[in-house]
């Protein structure tokens, strides 16, 4: 790397930890070093003490009781919790889960997991923007069906999902509604409750957090939801999560949350006009961009746009030295598959491979926007003029008559 | 993922890229790759027919970097040679030339079936046997 300031347009992978929540942590790793299941001295209390209040900071976020909140390793660890706790905690109830083909592959392989040990689970298509079909979704429900788990938004388009009305489908058909709320707490405002959500994943990583630290929000009273532990050991969490606690962590999730509490309105507001900024200059500089999802229903942070006859990960080798993003493009797969949340979309695997997700944050620039707008456009030219297809589809070829070559 | 110095130096800086006339009768064209693949690659030879010789290559490619630079250097080293060192040309060379990592070696295999594409098509306008060996396996 060099000394250079790095663009870090990468904010759905991961956030930078916000200064305030690493100052907030520290103590914690030091004299306050105690650990929260210890009851007998002071260095417990402490901990245990400032344990409780980060979960009032989080509680707050998302207008749940301090209770319903159980910490857990992160979001993947909580979708587990939540997909494979609920199966088995309801297995004389039903076997049957459904959910979107275009959720995190911590709520997908979780799914498969559930198949292999005697599940049913339906994974519905979405539509081109990704969006989940209501009608589908209610006609899939069975009386076998426990649960709906559908992201809150998508990690890849930002695309949100209309919440609200699969929680009143849920809520008609009396079955629990989970969601992957990972991209959106912090973000913009979530409220389970309202939204007839009844258990919730999250983490602190993608809201200017640690990692390693991530929560789960459990109903606990209309209906009262309970989970099976997947993890035993010392009770911990309500018997829900045992594992003693990260403290620091904790703490630092509390700060980022409430942080986000205070400043999230304001982050969006100024975080969508740079991505409208970005995605508008670079649609006005070139031809052939596509935007894939939702121009509506999204996140204010997230941009994904396709660069035909481009490949994606050849294009951010001419600026990766700049600008860290993501491609839907998973050349560097064994696989090579791309995205199969574009697929899911309808997109042809071309225009996937050509795809670029740019992730805005608390901490970009205006500059970096600048900066970014000069360097896609110089990297989409240098690919088209190298491109093969570029220069077919310049000269009138239909690209789709002609006959590729298996390999 | 760290690239090597060459193959960078090439995704920069690619060499002979550009298109022929693939209608001139020594002229041979090779399009390999498939755009839902992630790779698509065009190479292109000039025979001087009174020496058997490539006179000139060029390429293009949409693809990865490592497609782009495997391409590059195929046309690099075509200049030059008679079409029959050309079809000795193997995929492994070129992996070892541009240090190219184990997920990109199938690059490395397009850009070899793009020179044999090229000489096979020029072969075939020229009434000559065509020799290119079917690389199978992949």
């Amino acid at each position: 790397m060099n000394n250079k300031r790095q663009i870090y347009l990468d904010n759905n992978a991961t956030t930078p930890c916000d200064p305030r929540v690493v100052d907030e942590m520290v103590p914690y790793f030091y004299e306050k070093h105690g650990n929260a299941a210890s009851r007998n001295h002071p260095f417990g209390w402490i901990a245990e003490e400032a344990v409780d209040y980060a979960r009032e900071q989080i509680a707050n976020l998302i207008n749940v009781d301090s209770k319903e909140i159980i910490f857990t390793s992160g979001a993947t660890e909580a979708d587990n919790l939540a997909l494979k706790g609920v199966f088995e905690m309801y297995q004389r109830k039903g076997n049957h889960i459904i959910t979107l083909k275009t959720e995190h592959k911590a709520v997908l392989d979780a799914c498969k997991k559930i198949e292999k040990m005697g599940g049913e689970v339906t994974y519905l298509d979405v539509d081109s923007e990704g969006m989940v079909d209501l009608a589908a979704l209610e006609a899939a429900i069975t009386d076998k069906t426990i649960l709906v788990s559908i992201m809150w938004a998508n990690n890849e388009t930002g695309l949100i999902q209309p919440m609200k009305k699969i929680g009143e489908i849920c809520e008609k058909h009396g079955v629990l509604f989970m969601s992957d709320a990972t991209q959106v707490v912090g973000k913009i405002p979530v409220d389970p409750k309202e939204t007839g959500v009844h258990l919730m994943a999250f983490t602190a990583h993608k809201m200017y957090g640690p990692k390693g630290v991530g929560a789960l929000y459990v109903c606990r009273k209309n209906p009262r939801v309970k989970v099976t532990a997947q993890m035993d050991g010392g009770g911990h969490e309500r018997g829900m999560r045992s594992g003693t606690l990260n403290v620091p962590g904790i703490v630092g999730f509390g700060k980022a949350a409430e942080i986000a509490s205070k400043e999230m309105h304001q982050d969006a507001e100024r975080l969508s006009k740079l991505r409208d900024k970005l995605e508008n200059a670079l649609i006005a500089a070139m031809e052939e961009v596509y935007i894939n999802g939702s121009k509506e229903h999204r996140m204010p942070h997230v941009s994904n746009l396709s660069f035909k006859h481009v490949e994606g990960e050849g294009l951010m080798m001419t600026f990766n030295q700049d600008i860290a993003l993501s491609s839907g493009s998973a050349c560097t797969s064994a696989s090579l598959e791309p995205s199969y949340v574009l697929v899911a979309l309808g997109l042809g695997d071309d225009l996937a491979h050509s795809s670029l997700r740019f992730s805005l944050g608390r901490f970009t620039t205006e500059e970096d926007i600048d900066y970014t707008i000069k360097a896609i456009t110089q990297g989409v030219n240098h690919m088209r003029d190298l491109s093969p297809i570029w220069e077919m589809y310049k000269e009138g070829v239909d690209i789709d008559s002609i006959q590729w070559s298996e390999h | 993922m760290a690239y090597s110095e060459k193959l960078l130096d090439h995704f920069k800086n690619p060499r002979n890229v550009g298109t022929m006339d693939k209608s001139q009768k020594n002229v041979g064209t090779g399009l390999v790759g498939a755009p839902e693949c992630g790779d698509v690659m065009r190479l292109q030879i000039e025979v001087d027919e009174e020496t058997g010789k490539i006179k000139d290559a060029k390429f293009k490619t949409f693809g990865c970097g490592s497609a782009i630079a495997s391409s590059s250097l195929a046309t690099e080293w075509l200049k030059g040679l008679s079409v029959d060192d050309a079809l000795a040309i193997d995929n492994m060379k070129i992996v070892e030339e541009l240090a190219l990592p184990p997920v990109k070696i199938h690059c490395s295999v397009l850009a070899e079936d793009a020179i044999k594409g090229a000489i096979a098509d020029y072969q075939q306008k020229n009434g000559i046997e065509v020799k290119a060996a079917e690389k199978s396996g992949h």
